[in-house]
C-alpha cells in the first residue's frame, strides 16, 4: 500500500485521505472473496490434490498407504472396470438423448403454447424436486413392477420386443434391467434438460415465426430453420447438465438395476465405502472425471458454443 | 392422422412428458395410504391412514429428518453469506484473478457429484478428521456455494447502479446505502439462492453418504431402508414435504402478485 508521504504536495490536503480510501476500496473485493474462495480452495481444489496423491499410493489398511508413484493402478482399474465405464457412457448417453426427446416438446409447449398456464406448467416441472429424489426413485419400483400396468402396456406395444433385442430388458421384466436404470436416470435429470431448453426457447422473438410463415415456410421448415437453431444454446447446456450428473450417478443403478447394471459410480462407491481400496477408488474417480471432461470438451467443440462455459 | 392431432402433436407429447415427470409423486402420495403386507411398500394392499397418524412411528426416522433440517439450515446460512459476498465482488469490482475465481465457482457445478464426494473423503481421511455432522456441513456449504453465487449474481447484474448513486447523492453513507438500497434490491436473488441451497442440502445423498461417518440424514435413512424395508412413513414425509413446498410457492406467487397490484395503485 502506498503511504501518504510520497504523494506530491500540489495535490492538495485532501489527496492523502482520498488515496488511502481508494486503496482500501481496492482491497474490498479481495476481502469479499476471501472466505468463500478459501472454502472452495480447501474443500474443493485441495481434495482433488489429495485424491491425485491417493491414486498413486500403495499399501494396505493395516499398514497404511504411502505415495509410491504407482501409476499402474490406473491401468489396472481401467482393465478391471472398463465394462462399467462402457455401461456408464451408454446409460448416461441414452438417458441424455431421451431427456432431449422428451424434454423438448414440453419446453416448447411451455414457451409457445401454454398461454396463461405457463407458470403452472413451470411449477409442475420443478415440483417433483420438492420430494426427496430417493423416495421418487423408489416409486419407480412400483411403477415398473413385474406384471404391472406399465410393463403390460410396453409388452402390448411390442416395446419390450425391441428393448429385449437390444439387451436392455429380459423377457417381460423391466425392473432390474438396463431399461429400468435408463428410465430412472432420464426421469431424475429431465428437469435439468427442460429448464435451459425453456429459457432459450422463451427468448426467441415470436415475430421470427410469423416472418417464416409469411415466407411460406411449413411448420416443419420453420422449426428446422428457425426454432431449432435458435434453441441450440439450450440444447447444449441442457445435455451437459443432464449428462454430467448422470455419468456419476449410482443411485438409479443401485435401486432400479441389478448386479449386471453397475455403473462406474457404483464401483467408486463400493471401493471407497466397502472394499476400502482407496488407491483404486481414487484412480477410478479421476478416470471418470477425465472421461467426463474429455466428452464434454469434444461435445462443446463440435456444438460450437464455446462461450457457454 | 386427423388434422387436429397433427396441429397439437407438440402439446400431446409435452403433456405425456409431464405425466412421466409427475407420476412418481402421485405414487408416493397414494402409497402413503397403503398398508403393505411385508417390509416393503412397493405393492398396493389396502387403504390405511395409520402412517399419517404416526409419522415418527419408525425408529430413527424423525431423528434423521431433524438432522437433515438442521444441516440444511446451517449449510444455507453459510453458503448464502459466503456466496453473496463472492457475487457482489464479481459484479461490482474489478480485480485480478477474476477468471480463476469464475472457474473455481463453475467447476463444482460441472463435476459428477461422486468425484467431489470421493476426493473430499480422501482429504478428511488424510487429515484424520472424524466423519460426522461437521464434515457433512463443510461439504454442503462447499457444493451449495456456487449455486448461491449464480443466483445472486444474476440479480445484482440486472440492478440499476444509478439507484445507489442517487442514494449517495442524497447524502446516504456507504453503510446506509447498502442497507437501505442495495440489500433490498438484491434480496430476491439472495432468497432464491438460499432456497436453492436449502433444497440441495436437504436432498443431498451422494456427498453426504461418503462423508457422514455414522451420522444418518433423511436421504441416507431412505437409502438404508431400500435394503432393510421401506416404511410407509417415508412416503408420508415425502408427501408432506411436497405439500409444504407447493404451499410456499403458491403463497409466494400470491404475495408478489398482491405487492405488484399495490404498487400499481400507488
Amino acid at each position: 500500500m502506498t503511504t501518504a508521504t510520497d504523494t506530491p504536495p500540489r495535490a492538495g490536503a485532501a489527496a492523502p485521505a482520498v488515496r488511502r480510501r481508494s486503496a482500501r476500496r481496492r482491497l474490498v473485493p479481495y476481502w469479499l472473496l476471501l472466505p468463500g474462495v478459501l472454502w472452495l480452495l480447501v474443500f474443493f481444489a485441495l481434495p482433488m490434490v489429495y485424491q491425485a496423491s491417493t491414486s498413486v499410493q500403495t499399501g494396505s489398511l493395516e499398514e497404511g498407504f504411502r505415495v509410491t508413484w504407482h501409476f499402474p493402478t490406473y491401468w489396472e482399474a481401467l482393465r478391471d472396470y472398463h465394462p462399467q465405464f462402457a455401461k456408464t457412457l451408454l446409460y448416461a448417453g441414452t438417458a441424455t438423448l431421451l431427456c432431449l426427446l422428451l424434454g423438448y416438446p414440453l419446453a416448447y409447449l411451455i414457451a409457445f403454447r401454454a398461454g396463461r398456464w405457463r407458470h403452472v406448467l413451470l411449477v409442475l416441472v420443478i415440483a417433483p424436486f420438492f420430494t426427496s429424489f430417493l423416495i421418487r426413485t423408489l416409486a419407480w419400483k412400483t411403477i415398473l413392477a413385474d406384471g404391472g400396468a406399465v410393463v403390460g402396456a410396453l409388452d402390448a406395444l411390442h416395446v419390450l420386443d425391441v428393448t429385449g433385442r437390444l439387451g436392455w430388458t429380459e423377457g417381460d421384466r423391466v425392473l432390474a434391467t438396463p431399461l429400468a436404470v435408463i428410465c430412472g436416470l432420464t426421469y431424475n435429470f429431465l428437469p435439468f434438460m427442460i429448464l435451459p431448453l425453456y429459457t432459450s426457447l422463451e427468448r426467441i422473438d415470436g415475430r421470427l415465426h410469423e416472418a417464416a410463415r409469411d415466407l411460406y415456410a411449413s411448420p416443419a421448415a420453420t422449426f428446422r430453420k428457425v426454432t431449432l437453431p435458435l434453441s441450440m444454446p439450450g440444447v447444449v447446456s441442457g445435455t451437459l447438465l443432464t449428462f454430467i450428473p448422470a455419468s456419476g450417478d449410482y443411485v438409479n443403478a443401485e435401486l432400479l438395476g441389478s448386479t449386471d447394471t453397475k455403473m462406474i459410480g457404483n464401483v467408486i462407491q463400493g471401493q471407497f465405502l466397502r472394499v476400502l481400496d482407496y488407491p483404486t477408488a481414487a484412480a477410478l474417480s479421476f478416470l471418470l472425471m477425465a472421461v467426463v471432461l474429455v466428452t464434454v470438451t469434444v461435445y462443446i467443440r463440435r456444438a460450437g458454443t464455446e462461450d457457454l462455459v | 392422422m386427423p388434422n387436429w392431432i397433427r396441429r397439437n402433436l407438440v402439446v400431446l407429447a409435452g403433456l405425456l412428458t409431464l405425466v412421466y415427470l409427475t407420476l412418481p409423486n402421485v405414487v408416493v402420495l397414494v402409497f402413503s395410504f397403503n398398508r403393505p403386507d411385508g417390509r416393503f411398500n412397493y405393492t398396493w394392499r389396502r387403504f390405511s391412514a395409520d402412517a399419517w397418524k404416526d409419522p415418527c412411528g419408525v425408529p430413527d426416522l424423525c431423528g434423521a429428518l431433524a438432522l437433515s433440517l438442521q444441516l440444511a439450515a446451517w449449510a444455507t446460512l453459510g453458503a448464502t453469506v459466503l456466496g453473496t459476498m463472492i457475487a457482489f465482488a464479481l459484479v461490482r469490482y474489478r480485480f485480478r484473478a477474476r477468471g480463476a475465481v469464475n472457474a473455481l465457482i463453475f467447476l463444482p457445478m460441472s463435476m459428477p457429484e461422486v468425484v467431489m464426494a470421493a476426493s473430499l473423503l480422501t482429504l478428511f481421511l488424510n487429515m484424520g478428521a472424524e466423519l460426522g455432522f461437521w464434515t457433512v456441513l463443510i461439504a454442503h456449504v462447499m457444493f451449495c456455494l456456487s449455486f448461491v453465487v449464480v443466483a445472486v449474481k444474476a440479480r445484482v447484474t440486472a440492478m440499476d447502479p444509478r439507484l445507489e448513486e442517487a442514494a449517495r447523492d442524497l447524502y446516504a453513507g456507504p453503510v446506509q446505502t447498502f442497507l437501505r438500497v442495495t440489500l433490498p434490491i438484491a434480496a430476491p436473488g439472495i432468497a432464491a439462492g438460499a432456497l436453492l441451497a436449502f433444497a440441495l442440502s436437504f436432498d443431498d445423498f451422494v456427498i453426504t453418504n461418503f462423508n457422514a461417518g455414522s451420522a444418518v440424514t433423511f436421504p441416507m435413512f431412505v437409502w438404508g431402508s431400500a435394503q432393510r424395508g421401506t416404511p410407509v412413513q417415508i412416503n408420508v414425509v415425502g408427501t408432506a414435504m411436497f405439500a409444504v413446498a407447493v404451499l410456499a410457492v403458491v403463497a409466494g406467487q400470491l404475495l408478489t402478485a398482491r405487492r405488484k397490484r399495490a404498487e400499481e395503485h400507488h
